[in-house]
């Protein structure tokens, strides 16, 4: 088995808050993260697969890998206020928890379109939202 | 637990399969298939797995493994034209994911001690792209 992680980038901003929780609440919660306007990071993704390597010495397509990221989350992603510009994060606070549960839906259910054979597997996504903080799935 | 070594290299590579066409590697690796070659900052990091020993405190020892990388992998590789001048890239595609398997080839029975063991090769072609080889 071998794996390959390939990194993007993209800006966004978001404002963590949520609706069920007062002002005071969710300042205490999210501190400056609950900015009303918002804030932005250059967020880092990571996405890993994973296989056997095949006759062409690959584990994954990177052109593939790379044309599905696009379009089911750098697309989407770039330049964007994440609260407002995406549907996932209407009813749904964007931390990086979450961000990266969305990506990984996302990608999840394009995968099979994208990489029709068994292999490669799609195995973990890393989300930095700056150099000192990541999450993982 | 785990011990990890960083080296680097720096080496040039073509992505053909000599079995295709032109434009079949084209389809297959896109730029890389460029015949004359291109080159790369390789990043190679060993990490070997074990218990620290109870007098050294050491899992491993980073003297040896520093050698054992420069002699088996960075001495060969270094500003080269893998496909022309490394075994076995004459005849197997230097992609990322078989230039990490032939590193851990090499590596791997240099580096068996008696309470420590290869973990992981992790090769970055870029920065933005790394390949992890386990057992």
């Amino acid at each position: 088995m071998t794996r390959l992680t390939r990194r993007y980038r993209f800006s966004a901003s978001h404002r963590l808050h949520v609706r069920e929780l007062s002002e005071d609440e969710n300042r205490a919660l999210y501190g400056k993260c609950n900015n009303p306007h918002g804030h932005g990071h250059n967020y880092v993704l990571e996405v890993r697969v994973a296989g056997p390597v095949d006759e062409h010495g690959r584990v994954a397509d990177r052109a593939a890998l790379d044309r599905l990221v696009e379009s089911c989350v750098l697309g989407d992603f770039r330049h964007r206020n994440l609260n407002l510009d995406l549907p996932e994060f209407a009813n749904l606070v964007p931390t990086s928890e979450n961000v990266a549960l969305v990506i990984g839906r996302r990608l999840a259910a394009n995968w099979r379109q994208a990489f029709p054979a068994p292999w490669p597997a799609l195995d973990k996504i890393r989300l930095y939202e700056t150099k000192r903080n990541v999450v993982e799935q | 637990m785990l011990i990890t070594r960083r080296e680097e290299f720096s080496a040039s590579h073509a992505c053909l399969n000599p079995a295709l066409g032109p434009e079949e590697n084209r389809a297959l690796y896109g730029e890389d298939s460029n015949p004359n070659g291109h080159g790369h900052n390789y990043v190679v990091e060993v990490s070997i797995e074990g218990d620290p020993d109870p007098v050294s405190g050491m899992v491993f020892d980073l003297k040896r493994l520093k050698a054992v990388i420069r002699r088996e992998v960075i001495e060969p590789f270094d500003h080269r034209f893998l496909n022309r001048e490394v075994e076995p890239f004459d005849r197997v595609v230097p992609t990322t994911e078989n230039i990490a398997r032939e590193i851990w080839q090499r590596l791997e029975p240099e580096l068996a001690a008696e309470k420590a063991r290869l973990h992981r090769v992790r090769l970055y072609e870029t920065e933005d792209l790394y390949v992890d080889c386990f057992e």
